[in-house]
């Protein structure tokens, strides 16, 4: 048989047959639908519309709703969206909602799918959200839809997929400590463009990937849609397996998929991760690539830590790593993705303080597990960047308008780096803070 | 809306790497496409975080709306390479729907956009095969030709062919993947 990447061997799977090659249109059957407070209102509607007021979700195990957009907000319109979700869960009573207000809420999707156990290997997880690509860190196809898509999703539990072909990129090498995964998706996107993956799956390999956490593997899989990939995946190994298990409560059965050797690639990029330097994408693109130091000196308004990209455990230890002991000079938001990131700034310790401590006393405000300020949304949404202001961030996305303002200038890069930038006001390479 | 063969109008033109949030800012998003009089307000909002230079070429600063706040006078987008990156919310197709947007002739899209487009039946999203943000101006009147796949700029009297739908033809001409997926046996109708 014809060897197949893990891409494609997890489409061939799921559309029943042996073998599928790129660009074949197959109908894949859905292990798990994602949708949250945004999309889900729409979705929720183009459900009922097409198979009735009354129809039933296809499998309501394999549904997860996830309110993480626009959450601590006082606008009604976005309080009523969560009401539509609410209402809907109840009525097809789903069991994996994570409602705002409650014990159970939880925050940005993609972090929250992982620790509560809805990613595993070898599936295929579908979510209303460009980043579900994230996932692809537990070496499942994970990709993000529409409204029209989920909705059909819910009803039918299948979808139509185009069989995209593989990018293989390789990170040999031991990465040095002022580098984060965030640095070398940047490069990545810097090398092959916003447009360099379209149509296109990115698989990552070498053991400068293996030896990541699984929390900077995500941060690598997150960003693939900023070159324009489909989905991005590493092969699950024992740290992989070890992160899943321990969270995969209910026992749900999976298979992990690996590439087979002698599959084709279309692409394939080798990188020495020792020999890469600290990156910044400058606005308003996220492949306006730039080493920092190019871009060291330049004047900064605010600074913000979160999202689904830098907004883990893993990103806030790096922050505080540098902004122990220091003061920040411009505004600086702290968003953890998540409930349990948010509980962990409270319980883990560096230099004998918390790191939520080491922000406050930092001069840093610290807000509530969400999406916030990443996408901008309404007015009052913490850290929204409500003025033409310059802001270095951690997040994934910089295009104009991105964060609020649309004259606002976003640069991204990692949290090391965010956090050097916002002790000094102006980008600042992180070497310069650690010993 | 089933797939027209001959769609004439005015062209609005943007470069490249136009994301969502550019086409629909997020802080919009809370209207619920599902409630027709909100479906409505995306139109009254499309293309609002267009930086104002880059809005309308080639001279910028062509607002996209004029006589009615929520239907702009244009009936197609000419844009470069990469329409749609970014998000992955289908309020983009349907604020450009909403807006009265009929087709879009991009040299490529992303592809969460062009699934959208063609899933959600809202617009065509043609492919053009040389770089048409360069020669058509925001203003002239075209006229589309989806089954030869062929655009006519009638200020200018110029042609250009466009690449072909490929695939996604049987969706847009059934008007979507629900009918599509019904007409092909995929869905119990």
């Amino acid at each position: 048989m014809t060897p197949m990447t893990l891409t494609e061997k997890i489409l061939a799977r799921h559309a029943g047959r042996d073998a599928v090659q790129p660009g074949d249109n197959i109908w894949v059957d859905v292990d798990v639908l994602m949708t949250h407070d945004v999309c889900g209102p729409g979705t929720i509607g183009i459900f009922k519309q097409h198979f009735g007021k009354d129809a039933k979700v296809w499998d309501r195990h394999k549904v997860v709703v996830v309110p993480d957009h626009y959450i601590f907000t006082a606008d009604k319109m976005a309080n009523r969206n969560v009401d539509v979700l609410r209402q809907f869960v109840r009525e097809q009573n789903l069991p994996y909602y994570y409602d705002v207000g409650t014990d159970k809420y939880k925050g940005v999707c993609h972090i929250a799918l992982p620790e509560e156990g809805h990613t595993r290997p070898g599936e295929v997880l579908f979510g209303t959200d460009s980043h579900t690509c994230t996932a692809g860190a537990f070496g499942e196809f994970a990709t993000g839809i529409g409204n029209t898509d989920a909705g059909f999703i819910l009803g039918a539990g299948k979808l139509w997929v185009k069989v995209p072909p593989t990018m293989r990129f390789v990170f040999h090498g031991q990465l040095p400590p002022y580098l984060m995964a965030k640095d070398l998706i940047l490069a990545v996107i810097g090398d092959i463009g916003c447009d360099g993956a379209t149509y296109r799956a990115m698989e990552f390999d070498g053991d400068g990937v293996y030896a990541l956490n699984i929390e900077e593997r995500m941060t690598l899989c997150n960003m693939v849609i900023e070159a324009g990939g489909k989905n991005g995946v590493i092969a699950p190994d024992k740290i992989t397996l070890d992160y899943v298990n321990s969270r995969n409560t209910r026992g749900v059965p999976y298979t992990p998929v690996y590439t087979d050797s002698g599959a084709k690639f279309i692409f394939e990029k080798v990188y020495d991760v020792s020999k890469l330097q600290p990156i910044v994408a400058k606005p308003h693109s996220p492949d306006n690539r730039a080493a920092v130091a190019e871009v060291r000196g330049t004047k900064l308004d605010r600074a913000y830590i979160g999202s689904c990209t830098g907004g883990k455990l893993t990103d806030f230890r790096a922050a505080a790593q540098i902004l122990k002991d220091k003061s920040v000079r411009i505004d600086t938001f702290v968003v953890p993705a998540t409930s349990e990131v948010a509980a962990g700034l409270k319980t883990e310790k560096i230099g004998g303080k918390t790191l939520e401590e080491v922000f406050l006393s930092a001069g840093a405000k610290v807000g509530p597990p969400s999406c916030a300020a990443c996408l901008g949304g309404p007015s009052d949404t913490f850290g929204r960047l409500n003025q033409p202001l310059s802001c270095i961030s951690t997040t994934n996305r910089n295009f104009p308008g991105r964060m609020g303002h649309k004259e606002a200038r976003v640069y991204l890069a990692s949290p090391l780096t965010v956090a050097a930038s916002a002790v000094t006001g102006v980008i600042t390479d992180p070497r310069e803070y650690m010993e | 809306m089933t797939m027209q063969t001959t769609i004439t109008g005015k062209a609005y033109v943007l470069g490249d790497n136009i994301d969502t949030d550019q086409i629909i800012p997020a802080q919009y998003l809370t209207f619920n496409p599902a409630i027709p009089e909100e479906y409505k307000q995306f139109g009254k909002y499309a293309l609002s975080s267009v930086p104002p230079s880059q809005a309308g070429l080639p001279k910028g600063h062509v607002p996209f709306h004029t006589d009615d706040e929520f239907v702009s006078p244009y009936k197609f987008i000419v844009a470069g390479k990469n329409f749609g990156c970014g998000s992955s919310r289908e309020h983009a197709p349907i604020a450009l729907d909403a807006a009265g947007i009929e087709a879009v002739i991009a040299e490529f899209y992303a592809r969460i956009f062009y699934r959208n487009a063609v899933n959600g039946g809202y617009l065509i999203p043609f492919e053009s095969v040389e770089r048409l943000c360069e020669r058509v101006c925001t203003g002239d009147e075209l006229r589309l030709d989806a089954a030869q796949h062929r655009l006519h700029n009638q200020t200018t009297g110029e042609s250009y062919e466009l690449k072909p739908l490929g695939e996604v033809a049987p969706i847009l001409e059934a008007g979507g993947i629900f009918p599509f997926a019904r007409k092909s046996g995929m869905l119990k109708s």
